[in-house]
């Protein structure tokens, strides 16, 4: 039976792990910073000559260390797009705006290890040339801001930042800026936005790619507040070491959020791929299965935006095997393995990491309705299709769930999403659109018979109006 | 038609800009590698400047050619391919053929869905293939067309911006029929009273945010912003500042929707009844182009007509709106002769006949630089020939750092190479004043300015034997004078100004004149000849073509070659 393998939430839940410098320190804190400064330059066979800088960078790239955000993107390979020779400084931004629904992986990290994130994020600025740094955190982490600004203090007090880290010469400062409560400023342009002092309207793409133009139009590293403190472990690992945890392209570990219809919800730290969906959700290590009398429904895999998945589904997957060749093996979705890629070829995401379970009480529509609702009153309404389609989509479910259902609404709603999708300035448009399109496609029955329904009790002079919820 | 005036300063050659070729709904084209941005800065071509020059317009919203780019509408997606290049080659993959094979651009999520790239922020490459016409980019831009109207009012019938609306424009164009919409639309605030001069309908707009950008980054008044979040964003200012700057009006002609409108325009004209006019603006040297528009002799009015050279697509405010006087009801519609109406015959009869007989150096002559640069150098003709001094009102305000020039007069530099006025226009007024004083100027004849506010007061207007004033209102010279000829505004005539930088700009005639009064022009012309200064043309064509003949600063132009924009000289 898999079990959890606690890399980054390793302490954080310890009796008496305390979020304090003192008690990181003990915990061997700080540690992979000094290695990192430390760090001699070397050169390649083929006599390429790495900066000390240059070495941890690759070895972050050799990690396959994948962003925990969402996107699922090489963190190695962002960093490799940043503009270094333009004469701009280079700013580094923590993505800790974590609002994605179902998502509650950085909050642990935030709340209980700070120095962990610091740690990670101080690497990540030594190996770039960073020498101003942002956690833009999310508004209502009132106490996760007070802790990484006590934590900053710390850090700074002991040399771990400021002017002449650790004498390596690299001065640097990190500020914490609190975001004021809106999901788009997850988005990393919007993000800089935000944090630039303007509303959090997300930047066209090109020009304004973060590597290059980003925070005061200078190039900007936008990494994840999970991203960041693997970090700290790719350089106490070793890049190759490092990849040896998980599976392959799917390196490390990572903390899944586990919701819904599950006995025993949580958050569970594993090797990326070593676990499936089923194992999640049923293993009394993790969920512990849906409640008595309860059959699985539906999941969604990788935060709210992500693509539901049915009971029962299956899904071709590619695999390499041993020889190197590829095949195609037919894998149930209780067998998917919880990893970027599988998860990506089911035609869905690992997004955020947050799986949301649900059982056979739950009304799709409804649910569909409820996650609807988040995103129209979310979208920062700057791009038309997003701006008009979401609160469409939204009220056309809400009609549904009171009573005026049509038997036509599962292609009325398929039609708003797919005119949404790909059209947007950023992925909101995506996250908006996937739900509803994943929803009315997998449970089309269930949209039209609640229709039809509808349709029949109108005929009737009756109304369900106010009685279903 | 060329705008090369032989003392124009010749054109200097650009320098050669790289052609790239790429296909506009399969038709090759070579296009500039690089083209103007919203500054005027070379910056790689987009797709919606390419299908530009391949003749295809690309339907857009946000974008503006003179503002930053902002990609929000999306009305300007369009599919489009690349040469598909073989990772291990790093080659182009042919086909069968030997062309390039090219991949179409698709969600990576959803292969079979086409993915549209925004044309106004999208730069083309080498080999790229649009498909401005193709069914998916015809579908993207049906489908922003479904979503910008499902929460708008389509009140059409009451807006004012109907019939030159851009939703109306793409509806016809791009759009589908019927609305599938069946929810209930979102409510926002009517008639937002934004600032004095400036109504905002909420529901109407479709948040585009021309007028913030204009606001922000041309006129550089951070005022405007956009509050709230998704369908129910609504643009907004500071509370308790309203919108006031003296270039708010343009953002009522950047609103390609019926959102922003003009409290001074608003629900007094459909727009298509309104004759459109192109003129010069007259209240300062800077001459914005403007269109006149028109219905039946009133003027409703003013908008600014683009030209580059100078003052691109913008007018200000207190310009735009200075055209009521032209109406005014105390317009001077009557020839008088010492206060009783008579005809134009008889008034420049007398007038000739008591100027010609007036001996030389005893008559002098104030023009006004809001004149036409014709009429002042007909005036300049008749001074010479009555030795009369002569000179013009400087009018003085300040400046601003986009187009208000601190020289209020139009027509400054006319009346400068005209010879009207020395190079500093009014200091040969004291002069003026000083020979009434004297008694050696006995006559004195004014045009279009009240000179009792200018240093030559009513006691020494009542001591001139004769004094002829010709105006467009009513004033203390014109009610002091022993003959008035009533003139005309520029609206009611043909004519040139000379702005600020020497730029030769011609306007149209938009209404009738009021009354009696005539183009300043022609009785000009019947002074001329009553006073023995021989014939002039009648045309305003031909009265320009004559001056350029005689006066060395208009050498060598035309009136037919200054075209639209007008042509620069020396100043």
């Amino acid at each position: 039976m898999p079990q959890e393998y606690r890399l980054i939430l390793k302490h954080a839940d310890q009796p008496g792990y305390t979020p304090d410098i003192a008690c990181y320190l003990r915990h061997g804190g700080y540690e992979a910073l000094k290695k990192a400064v430390a760090t001699p330059g070397r050169e390649l066979p083929d006599g390429k000559k790495q900066s000390p800088r240059e070495v941890i960078r690759d070895e972050v790239l050799k990690s396959g260390l994948r962003g925990r955000g969402g996107a699922g993107f090489s963190a190695g390979l962002k960093w490799s797009f940043v503009d270094r020779r333009g004469g701009k400084p280079i700013y580094l931004v923590c993505n800790a705006d974590e609002s994605e629904p179902g998502t509650f992986k950085d909050r642990q990290i935030l709340h209980k290890d700070p120095h962990q994130l610091l740690e990670g994020m101080i690497i990540s600025c030594w190996a770039n040339d960073v020498k101003l740094a942002y956690i833009y955190i999310r508004g209502e982490m009132p106490r996760g801001a007070r802790l990484l600004n006590q934590a900053l203090d710390e850090a700074r007090a002991q040399g771990f930042l400021g002017k002449n880290i650790l004498g390596s010469g690299h001065d640097l400062e990190i500020h914490v800026h609190r975001g004021a409560g809106a999901y788009i400023c997850g988005e990393e342009t919007g993000l800089i936005e935000s944090l630039e002092g303007k509303r959090p309207y997300p930047r066209i793409k090109p020009p304004y790619f973060p590597a290059v133009l980003g925070l005061y139009m200078a190039p900007t590293i936008v990494n994840n507040v999970e991203t960041l403190c693997h970090v700290r472990h790719v350089v106490q690992l070793g890049g190759a070491e490092y990849a040896k945890l998980g599976t392959p392209n799917n390196t490390g570990t990572r903390i899944v959020s586990l919701s819904g219809d599950v006995r025993n919800p949580g958050y569970f730290e594993v090797e990326v791929g070593k676990v499936t969906l089923g194992q999640l959700i049923l293993d009394a290590n993790f969920g512990g299965g849906v409640r008595p009398g309860r059959s699985l429904k539906a999941i969604i895999p990788g935060g709210s935006s992500s693509k539901v998945l049915k009971a029962g589904e299956k899904f071709k997957l590619r695999r390499k095997g041993a020889d190197g060749q590829m095949t195609q093996v037919e894998v149930d979705l209780l067998d998917l393995p919880y990893d970027f890629d599988s998860l990506q070829q089911a035609g869905t995401m690992s997004g955020s990491g947050a799986v949301i379970v649900m059982d056979d009480s739950r009304s799709m529509v409804d649910a569909i309705a409820n996650l609807s609702e988040f995103y129209a009153h979310e979208s920062c309404g700057q791009c038309t299709p997003c701006r008009e389609g979401a609160l469409w989509m939204s009220k056309a479910l809400h009609r549904m769930t009171s009573g005026g259902g049509r038997p036509e609404d599962a292609d009325y709603l398929r039609d708003i999403a797919q005119n949404i999708q790909g059209r947007t300035i950023c992925a909101f448009g995506e996250a908006a659109a996937w739900p509803v399109l994943s929803f009315v496609s997998k449970f089309r029955e269930e949209f039209a018979e609640r229709g039809k329904a509808d349709e029949a009790a109108r005929a009737q002079g009756l109304s369900r109006s106010g009685t279903h919820h | 038609m060329s705008n090369a005036a032989p003392n124009a300063p010749a054109p200097t050659a650009p320098p050669p800009v790289e052609k790239i070729r790429i296909k506009v709904d399969g038709r090759e084209i070579e296009v500039p590698k690089t083209m103007p941005d919203w500054q005027g800065r070379p910056q790689p071509t987009t797709m919606l400047q390419a299908c530009h020059l391949a003749g295809n317009e690309v339907p857009h919203y946000c974008y503006h050619e003179k503002l930053p780019v902002a990609g929000n509408c999306r009305m300007c997606l369009v599919e489009f391919g690349t040469p598909m290049m073989d990772p291990a080659t790093r080659k182009p993959v042919l086909e069968a053929d030997g062309s390039p094979r090219i991949a179409r651009s698709v969600l990576p999520y959803e292969p079979q869905t086409p993915r549209g790239a925004i044309a106004c922020a999208t730069p083309i490459s080498p080999g790229m293939e649009l498909y401005p016409s193709s069914p998916a980019t015809r579908q993207m831009r049906e489908a922003v067309l479904e979503s910008l109207l499902v929460n708008h009012p389509l009140d059409c019938p009451i807006c004012d911006q109907a019939g030159e609306c851009k939703l109306q424009e793409y509806s016809v164009e791009h759009g589908s029929g019927t609305s599938r919409f069946v929810e209930a639309k979102v409510h926002k605030p009517k008639a937002v009273d934004l600032g004095p001069r400036i109504v905002l309908d909420d529901e109407r707009c479709i948040l585009c945010t021309r007028c913030v950008r204009f606001t922000k980054d041309i006129a550089g008044d951070d005022a405007l912003g956009i509050v709230n979040r998704g369908s129910y964003n609504t643009i907004a200012t500071f509370p308790g500042r309203p919108f006031d700057n003296n270039y708010t009006l343009n953002t009522v002609d950047l609103c390609p929707v019926g959102a922003l409108t003009s409290k001074d325009f608003r629900f007094k004209m459909r727009v298509w009844f309104l004759k459109e006019t192109r003129s010069v603006c007259t209240s300062c040297a800077t001459g914005c182009n403007i269109t006149i528009g028109s219905r039946e002799d009133t003027i409703h009015r003013y908008e600014p007509r683009g030209n580059d050279a100078v003052n691109g697509p913008w007018m200000c405010d207190q310009g735009r709106l200075n055209y009521r006087w032209i109406g005014r009801s105390d317009r001077l519609r009557d020839v008088l002769a010492n206060g009783a109406k008579t005809t134009w015959k008889a008034a420049v009869d007398a007038v000739a006949a008591r100027l010609a007989a007036a001996p030389s150096g005893s008559v002098a002559i104030v023009a006004s630089a809001r004149q036409t640069t014709e009429e002042l150098h007909l005036i300049k003709k008749l001074a010479d020939r009555l030795g009369a001094p002569t000179d013009s009102v400087p009018r003085e305000g300040e400046a601003d750092r986009l187009l208000v020039n601190a020289d209020r007069n139009p027509n400054t530099n006319g009346a400068r190479l005209t010879g009207i006025s020395f190079t500093e226009a009014g200091i040969r007024l004291p002069g003026i004043a000083d020979g009434i004083r004297a008694g050696t100027i006995r006559s004195l004849v004014v045009f279009g300015e009240d000179v009792t506010q200018h240093g030559i007061g009513a006691d020494l207007l009542a001591r001139l034997e004769l004094l002829v004033a010709s105006d467009i209102l009513p004033n203390a010279t014109t009610a002091a004078a022993h003959y008035v000829l009533p003139g005309c505004a520029h609206a009611e005539k043909r004519g040139t100004f000379v702005n600020a930088k020497g730029r030769v700009q011609r306007f149209l005639k938009a209404v009738e004149p009021k009354g009696d009064a005539r183009p300043e022009a022609e009785f000009l012309r019947e002074l001329l000849a009553g006073t023995g200064a021989g014939e002039v043309p009648a045309t305003a064509e031909g009265l320009f073509n004559a001056m350029a003949r005689e006066v060395p600063a208009f050498a060598g132009l035309e009136w037919a070659a200054l075209g639209d924009a007008g042509v620069n000289v020396p100043v």
